[in-house]
């Protein structure tokens, strides 16, 4: 069972902020679903997994209905199993 | 008025500013190159010799012929010009086109339409980049090689994160495949060699320190390339894309590339170890990641993301403490959408900068407004990422 990150609404960069606090909260394997209606979030909540080294699991498109409201996609993140996050300063982007 | 506002430190300088000369030239051709250079009395002879000697000089820094020189009304439409000609010319064998993820929007945005319109998404090919931002060349030439394809494009570097492309290598897998290769040279020209191989050149004179709206194509003789449409009547004097530039900014043009390219080498070695210092610095912040190529770069080029901060916020606070800096975050651009090249390489796109040095001819200053940025940098973007309670995350 996941657990809801909801950044709906928010601009960039409060959904991946949201979702790191909550990850710091959470254990190690917890599975997070990050719902965002930024479009930066397709490419920021990626990124961030890659540099705390979470696993990103992909997205689902959640259309708009009258039942669930607006449309929002959700990102899917399982936290690491090292709660401790890896030095990222001088970090370079490698190929 | 050449080194800008005092106490200003130009570090966006992707659209300028006019070298020095550049602008005296222009002021000059305002009042000598004005006329039509179609008329036939003293003024419009003198705009027409004006305008070739233009061509001339562009031509001959490019090693083309002058006819092979033509004009676009800015560097974007030299590239919309530089693909659509030939794709037109070769029609009867297909309208496919390819091109790289991270090449400008003029590319994509019309790839993407025509995808929309026809419901064919086959008639627009776009190859992925790795994390440095280069072209994968495998993928590159299968997509080249992919049947009714007719024209490829591919920059020669790219204008925000600065990594150069293997274009001779795209070039072979073109060639192999009888595909024509247009290449976009907007944000390169005036800062390293011009491209070693293409069948179509795009640039913008912003480039080498020229004025806005003059954008170049050079289109060699052997290539074929046509617009749809009747024939232009005055392509004597407007060349193959049937665009007379203003004859003053055509001579601005020449200038800045005459004077751009005599001190390019020199220029170019000095911007990269700058950039080096830049790059280093802002690899030394905590959760700051450089993007793109450390060294197969344009000379002038950096772009960087903080992790927690708000890239609008980053050039609100760089520009009240003096410094003209770009971004590719969203929040900066008028769609809300984040740079389509932080995305394609798996950046982070929030919280980005980009650092665009001017040429050293204008401002004569600018190792001074990098290390007054390396020193200002940690500050603003702790207070950015406090103002948004993201200090400790």
């Amino acid at each position: 069972m996941s657990q809801v990150v909801d950044a709906r609404g928010m601009r960039c960069p409060l959904p991946v902020i949201h979702l790191a606090r909550r990850a710091a909260d959470e254990a190690p394997g917890t599975l997070l679903e990050v719902w965002s209606t930024d479009p930066a979030a397709a490419s920021d909540v990626p990124a961030w997994c890659r540099m705390r080294g979470h696993d990103y699991l992909g997205a689902q498109p959640h259309e708009a209905s009258v039942v669930g409201g607006a449309g929002h996609t959700a990102y899917l993140v399982r936290l690491a199993g090292d709660p401790q996050r890896p030095p990222a300063a001088g970090a370079t982007a490698q190929p | 008025m050449a080194n800008g506002a005092p106490g200003r430190a130009i570090l966006d300088a992707s659209s300028g500013p006019v070298h020095p000369l550049a602008r005296e030239t222009l002021l000059a051709a305002v009042d000598a190159g004005w006329a039509d250079p179609r008329r036939l009395h003293g003024e419009g002879r003198t705009a027409r010799r004006l305008l070739d000697q233009s061509r001339e000089v562009l031509a001959a820094g490019l090693g083309v012929r002058p006819s092979e020189v033509a004009f676009a009304p800015d560097g974007p439409a030299a590239v919309r010009l530089a693909v659509d000609g030939i794709r037109y010319a070769g029609r009867r064998r297909g309208t496919r086109t390819v091109a790289s993820a991270v090449e400008h929007s003029a590319v994509l945005v019309p790839g993407q339409h025509l995808v929309a319109t026809t419901g064919q998404p086959d008639l627009f090919g776009l190859v992925p980049v790795d994390r440095l931002g280069r072209v994968d060349r495998d993928s590159w030439a299968a997509a080249v090689g992919t049947p009714g394809t007719v024209v490829a494009a591919l920059q020669h570097a790219n204008g925000e994160v600065g990594t150069l492309q293997p274009v001779e290598h795209a070039w072979d897998a073109c060639r192999a495949a009888g595909v024509p290769l247009v290449v976009d040279a907007q944000a390169s020209l005036g800062r390293v060699p011009p491209p070693p191989v293409y069948d179509v050149l795009a640039a913008d004179a912003r480039s080498w320190g020229g004025p806005g709206g003059l954008g170049v194509v050079v289109l060699p003789e052997r290539t074929r390339w046509a617009l749809d449409g009747p024939r232009d009547p005055d392509q004597a004097v407007a060349g193959a894309t049937g665009h007379t530039p203003w004859v003053p900014l055509a001579l601005a043009a020449a200038e800045a590339w005459q004077q751009t390219a005599a001190a390019r080498d020199e220029d170019a070695a000095a911007a990269f170890a700058l950039v080096e210092r830049v790059r280093a610095a802002a690899a030394a912040l905590p959760d700051v990641e450089v993007v793109g190529d450390p060294v197969d770069r344009l000379p002038h080029v950096v772009t960087f993301s903080a992790l927690y901060a708000d890239g609008e916020a980053l050039v609100r606070e760089l520009d009240r403490r003096g410094f003209a800096v770009a971004s590719g975050s969203a929040c900066t651009a008028s769609t809300l959408e984040p740079s389509h090249v932080l995305a394609a390489m798996g950046a982070l796109t929030h919280g980005n900068l980009r650092v665009t040095l001017p040429l050293a001819a204008h401002s004569r200053d600018r190792d001074d407004a990098v290390a007054r940025f390396i020193a200002a940098l940690p500050q603003v973007v702790a207070d950015v990422r406090a103002e948004l309670g993201a200090g400790r995350l």
